[in-house]
């Protein structure tokens, strides 16, 4: 292999891991803080980037709604269904017994399954990418496929906004304070029952776009939500729970060390990312940006 | 033992032998009698209840909530297997070497998974399992990777009792390994050592603030748990002769809490009454509808958990009250 070689396998797994990274950080942001801020083992929370990724791929496969429109769809019908569950189911569990939240949503993830087989039938939902964002990207020193690059455009926007707005925005600050400290925020008069509903929606309907927008990356099939909750897991878990940022770093790192070694030793890729989680967890229980 | 001290008399009654602690056998040896056509199913399920009592004693008892059972249970089925189907099927020392063989995984694993806690933790064992998964996956060369292990050759018990079609040597051997680990498990849920389990549970700064060792005493159980786990594994793969990826599935961690749950978690029986009620109801239904099946389950799932915490059991106690 020549260093030129080298330097183009590099640039290919970053730019590959940066995609897989941006939709396991939209899927598991919602995860992080529903578990920081409720202390709620949401395992069900891949059913809603599933559903995402459902809506999005029949929108556009069956009905020929525009590609954008389908997204944004996607996005609100995930955030809507979520807070039904949330109003009908969750709300019961806050602050109760782990196991029973463990097996409620293990439950929720047993009936999608056989929701979605009995909806969309057992086989994998393909994705179909516009025209517009079909093909290559050129960027002069080399092209990149323009599917993937429009997804970490679309990623970083996404993380930028969300970023701005719990740091600018009145919603942000009271959802960082009840993550800090749930019971000051509610003597300060915070009506964090509402805020539950309406972080649980956000983080539900991002995790939505972020299904419908991976959906050739993480395939569209009914067992979804069992397949990739260990992603999902790591990415809270290694990022430290109740983080923002921390999630972020976790994808990046589980993103392109994925994408790299399934590249690089195809035989062992998966162990080095499952290991090297368990590792870091030695090293830091908390995950990286836990607090203690 | 001092009589009026009320507190040591409710401590020795605890641990006595009920007489209805006799039923699940009374029930195992009259469905023997009335059943013969279903034994291999029976087999199974007995089978299948020392799994949920493996994940009974961490679940129940130590309060760790696990996700990744299956890699005991699996690497049991796996080891008792791949045994007997190099040459060596004498069923005993398979069902031993499965055993031991998942105790190390649990003590290896559970000195990483056990310091941490909640979502973490939980994290920690279904990555466990997913590895030994696809570990079992890639050597497909020794496990047969997707299509399952194929060629298991178990030999006569004792070199007597042959596994047979109908599946009644397999009923009486899961029947003994399976009172012999109850016997076990009793003992050890109500020795002093099962009674610190319990606090722990209920209030682990309280269990270290009186020196307990509590570290030491939860990757205690997890491996005899995982042991059990193992065993029960090894008895699957012995009387079905079939091992495959499914058992190291997180869709078989999940189930077997699931069946627990139905009957009851830490009291020991809720497996006696979930494993036979969840089995015998999806082998009926299974025939009908094998993937609708998850949907009914779910279903169950989420109505135990808002309306019947506690399970059967949990249900029987609140009518009782």
């Amino acid at each position: 292999m020549t260093a030129a070689d080298i330097l183009s396998a590099a640039v290919s797994i970053g730019f590959h891991g940066l995609a897989f990274a941006m939709v396991l950080y939209l899927i598991s942001v919602g995860l992080s803080v529903t578990m920081g801020m409720m202390g709620f083992v949401n395992l069900a929370h891949g059913v809603f980037a599933m559903l995402g990724g459902y809506i999005v791929t029949s929108l556009i496969n069956r009905h020929g709604v525009p590609f954008g429109l389908a997204l944004v769809s996607a996005a609100i019908l995930t955030a809507l269904g979520s807070i039904v569950i949330e109003r009908l189911l969750y709300r019961r569990l806050y602050g109760g017994d782990e196991l029973d939240q463990v097996l409620l949503t293990v439950g929720l993830i047993f009936m999608s399954v056989a929701a979605v087989t009995y909806v969309w039938g057992p086989t994998p939902q393909p994705m179909h990418p516009p025209r517009w964002l079909a093909g290559e990207v050129d960027l002069g020193f080399r092209s990149f496929p323009a599917f993937r690059s429009f997804l970490i455009l679309c990623g970083a926007a996404l993380v930028t906004a969300l970023w701005l707005g719990l740091e600018r925005t009145r919603f942000g600050v009271r959802i960082r304070a009840a993550v800090d400290n749930l019971r000051m925020a509610q003597s300060i008069g915070i009506n964090t029952s509402r805020l539950f509903t309406m972080t649980f929606a956000l983080g539900s309907g991002l995790a939505g776009l972020g299904g419908g927008l991976g959906a050739d990356l993480l395939a569209i099939s009914p067992s979804y939500a069992l397949d990739n909750l260990v992603y999902f897991l790591i990415v809270v878990a290694v990022g430290g729970l109740g983080s923002i940022r921390g999630p972020f770093v976790a994808a990046l790192l589980i993103g392109v060390a994925d994408t790299g070694f399934k590249y690089l030793l195809p035989g062992l890729g998966a162990f080095i990312i499952y290991l090297l989680t368990m590792a870091i967890l030695l090293w830091r229980p908390r995950g990286l940006f836990g607090r203690a | 033992m001092s009589a009026g001290n009320g507190a040591t008399l409710a401590f020795a009654r605890r641990h006595r032998l009920h007489p209805f602690e006799a039923l699940p056998w009374i029930a195992a040896i009259a469905a023997f009698l009335l059943f013969p056509s279903y034994l291999p199913l029976g087999a199974q399920i007995l089978a299948t209840i020392l799994f949920a009592l493996s994940a009974d004693l961490v679940l129940g008892y130590a309060g760790i909530v696990t996700l990744g059972h299956a890699a005991f249970f699996g690497t049991g089925a796996y080891t008792a297997g791949i045994l007997a189907a190099n040459g060596w099927g004498e069923p005993i020392s398979g069902l031993f070497a499965g055993a031991l063989a998942a105790a190390v995984i649990g003590v290896v694993s559970g000195f990483i998974v056990l310091r941490t806690s909640g979502l973490t933790l939980l994290m920690q064992t279904l990555v466990v399992a997913t590895l030994l998964h696809e570990a079992a996956n890639r050597a497909s060369s020794i496990t047969g990777g997707d299509d399952g292990l194929q060629g298991m050759q178990v030999w006569p018990i004792f070199g007597v009792f042959r596994f047979d079609l109908f599946g009644r040597a397999a009923y009486i051997y899961c029947f003994v390994v399976l009172f012999l680990c109850w016997w076990l498990a009793r003992r050890i849920v109500h020795s002093p050592f099962g009674r610190s389990l319990t606090g722990i549970r209920e209030n682990v700064l309280r269990m270290h603030a009186i020196g307990a060792p509590v570290m030491r005493r939860r990757l205690v159980i997890y491996t005899i748990s995982a042991a059990f786990a193992g065993l029960a594994g090894a008895l699957i793969a012995q009387t079905t002769a079939f091992v495959g990826l499914g058992f190291l599935s997180l869709d078989r961690s999940g189930t077997v809490l699931i069946m627990l749950i139905i009957g009851g978690v830490g009291r020991l029986y809720g497996a006696f009454i979930g494993v036979p009620l969840y089995m015998i109801a999806q082998d009926r239904f299974s025939e009908v509808a094998p993937v609708y099946w998850y949907f009914w389950i779910g279903l169950l799932m989420v109505l135990v958990v808002v309306f019947a915490r506690g399970g059967i059991f949990g249900l029987v106690d609140r009518l009782r009250r």
